[in-house]
């Protein structure tokens, strides 16, 4: 029990060693654009997206499928798919390092190290001709160059970090011999196996089982809190932001729409689809035969460039300014942003 | 996995009656007569019938064919009629040509194709892709005695650098019997080459877009480590699986390049004792042929739970 403690501190106390730069932002990605580019058509996936992850922080990323959650995130690793996908425009920039311009060999010393990502779906997301322990060794024998046999008693104590119980008989496990649960905990003690200081989670509970999830979840918040690495966190789910997150971030098509603390989002939001999709979100109070608001309309397509603001067909606030010029994310109060021309209005309404 | 062997073996002895049945009636009905060729051009009647007769011909075929198999699960393997000598006699002298053609072709095509496949794979629609996509159409439809030729004609005769014909066993020294086999090694390559590289290339390229492939990039994986650690071991069934049957396809390949260099093989005695209708040697050959298909396809299997862990017998 005792070794038990110590083993895990010492991989607390690893998280906490690097973070010496006083700068409070630890990524600043600017104008992000990325293209899909198909037979016939290029797909703007990412409009100019601009925020900033700071030190130790989760900040939540939420918005429909197709907004560019996943893109944004795969853009940051510089991990889009190299035949269809490129980052067109903008810089992240990470410890005064510009990401999207250093050479393949540097960046692979960031990913897994410093920047590590966890992803939807932990069924296929694991390699299933080589077992767990040696999937997450593998690692640590890339970035800190441990040994192979150190490194699989690396992997044994951070699977006991991830609660997986039995370590060190389950590192000689295959994928195939757990389940999803365990399986997205193998990937978070993958991920979080070289102390990285972000760790990138894309959607990480929405392949699992309600139960699972509520697993999986607390699993990364108190992992986050004891090692005091910075979170971003890819949802669709509402609820998980509010549980999980300190700031977030609401992107639609594309772009980023607004930006506040989480307290700020959920008590005033400001930007009409952020409205709208609050109210979308199931309340028990309402009753059963309460009929979930939809927001009308449907999401413009991203193969046209588009003029204006991105949710102006489907805003009832929408009028001439917003079908001619695209708003900028702009302060509105403290720690809160929305690029919208009537912000004012909307609130009031 | 003991049962799962038992059960191999029941059916690979199954097989391979089936093969000596068919083996015994194709020799049979194919027109010509051993006793003849035997006997000569001026032999009168009354000789191919004592010969006929000798040879025990002239018994109704499933005494013969009892007669075959009682002697072959004894171990025997017959007398050639022809020469008078053993059949196994005969197969051993000409075993170590075709062995060491059969298995440097092996080795050659597979690591020059499965190389070739992974490559085309990791940079689709490039160069090498496109050269693979020419060098494989161009291994499929040319046949081996014109590639054959064609290299003896550009190597050996126009230049001088190889030897155009013929075999040196390795007992003279590696280098001379590595010299004379290198272009019948590379004439008899060049289908295997483009078969495994083609199917290297496919199943690489349905692993590579795996979601655990993208894992292991953000993991910091080198493009080697992906490629040949993650990737190549995730595609290795089907690969492995058509080393196998080009291993047995191999043996119908052997002959024609054993014609075409002039290499005293198992090809060779193969096709003279049909021109001659030696039953006992193109009987043995068959069946041991077979039965060398039946084990490699065996070893195939067993080999894939070295592959893939999720496979179990």
């Amino acid at each position: 029990m005792l070794m038990r403690v110590s083993s895990e501190e010492r991989i607390i106390e690893n998280f906490r060693e690097d973070k010496t730069i006083d700068n409070d932002v630890l990524l600043d990605v600017r104008d992000l654009e990325t293209h899909f580019f198909g037979e016939e058509s290029v797909t703007r996936a990412l409009g100019g997206v601009s925020f900033q992850v700071k030190k130790g922080e989760t900040l939540g990323v939420v918005g429909e499928s197709g907004c560019g959650k996943s893109v944004t995130a795969l853009s940051i690793m510089r991990l889009l798919p190299k035949m269809s996908a490129k980052t067109v425009g903008g810089e992240v920039c990470f410890h005064g390092r510009n990401l999207l311009d250093l050479p393949e060999r540097e960046m692979r010393k960031i990913r897994g190290n410093k920047i590590a990502m966890i992803f939807q779906d932990p069924m296929t997301s694991l390699n299933p001709v080589y077992t767990v322990g040696r999937q997450i060794a593998e690692a640590v024998e890339i970035h800190s160059g441990a040994s192979r046999s150190d490194a699989l008693s690396k992997a044994a104590e951070m699977l006991r970090l991830v609660r997986i119980a039995d370590p060190e008989r389950r590192v000689n496990n295959y994928p195939y011999e757990m389940s999803g649960g365990m399986r997205q905990r193998v990937m978070i003690a993958m991920a979080l196996a070289c102390s990285p200081e972000l760790l990138i989670a894309d959607e990480p509970t929405t392949a699992l089982d309600v139960t699972i999830q509520a697993q999986i979840l607390r699993l990364i918040v108190d992992l986050k809190k004891r090692t005091g690495t910075a979170v971003m966190f890819i949802t669709h789910d509402l609820g998980v932001v509010a549980e999980t997150c300190q700031r977030v971030i609401v992107m639609y098509a594309g772009r980023i729409v607004e930006q506040a603390t989480v307290t700020d989002l959920f008590s005033r939001p400001v930007h009409p689809y952020t409205k709208a999709l609050m109210r979308s979100v199931p309340d028990r109070r309402r009753g059963k035969e309460h009929r979930l608001p939809e927001i009308p309309g449907i999401v413009p397509s991203l193969r046209e460039p588009i003029v204006g603001c991105s949710f102006a067909q489907r805003c009832p606030f929408a009028t001439e300014v917003c079908r001619e010029k695209s708003p900028v994310l702009e302060e509105y109060g403290a720690d809160h942003a929305v690029a919208c021309w009537h912000a004012k209005e909307v609130v009031s309404a | 996995m003991a049962f799962y062997l038992l059960r191999r073996m029941v059916s690979a002895i199954a097989v391979m009656a089936m093969v000596g049945v068919f083996v015994f009636l194709l020799i049979r009905l194919a027109p010509g007569d051993p006793a003849v060729v035997l006997a000569g051009p001026s032999a009168t009647e009354q000789m191919v019938a004592n010969i006929r007769e000798q040879l025990g011909l002239n018994d109704p075929l499933p005494i013969q064919f009892v007669h075959w198999m009682r002697d072959l699960l004894g171990g025997d393997f017959g007398t050639s009629i022809f020469s008078g000598r053993l059949v196994l006699d005969l197969l051993a002298q000409r075993l170590e040509p075709t062995l060491s053609l059969s298995l440097l072709t092996l080795a050659l095509s597979v690591t020059v194709g499965v190389s070739f496949g992974i490559l085309a794979a990791w940079r689709a629609g490039g160069l090498v892709d496109r050269l693979l996509l020419v060098f494989s159409a161009f291994g499929y439809s040319v046949p081996v005695f014109v590639i054959g030729y064609f290299l003896v004609y550009l190597l050996a005769i126009g230049t001088g650098w190889l030897p155009v014909q013929g075999y040196a066993p390795i007992g003279d020294g590696l280098s001379r019997w590595f010299v004379h086999l290198i272009l019948p090694t590379v004439t008899l390559s060049v289908p295997y080459i483009a078969f495994v590289a083609r199917i290297a290339r496919a199943s690489m390229l349905e692993v590579l877009t795996e979601d655990y492939m993208r894992t292991a990039a953000a993991k910091g994986a080198s493009s080697y480590a992906m490629l040949f650690h993650h990737a190549l071991k995730n595609a290795g069934v089907p690969i492995l699986t058509v080393i196998g049957l080009s291993f047995a396809y191999l043996i119908g390949g052997v002959v024609l390049t054993e014609t075409v260099y002039n290499i005293p093989g198992v090809g060779r005695l193969v096709v003279d004792a049909i021109n001659n209708r030696d039953y006992p040697i193109i009987q043995s050959v068959l069946i041991l042929t077979s039965g060398l298909y039946v084990l490699i396809n065996l070893a195939v299997d067993l080999a894939y739970t070295l592959i893939d862990p999720r496979i179990r017998y």
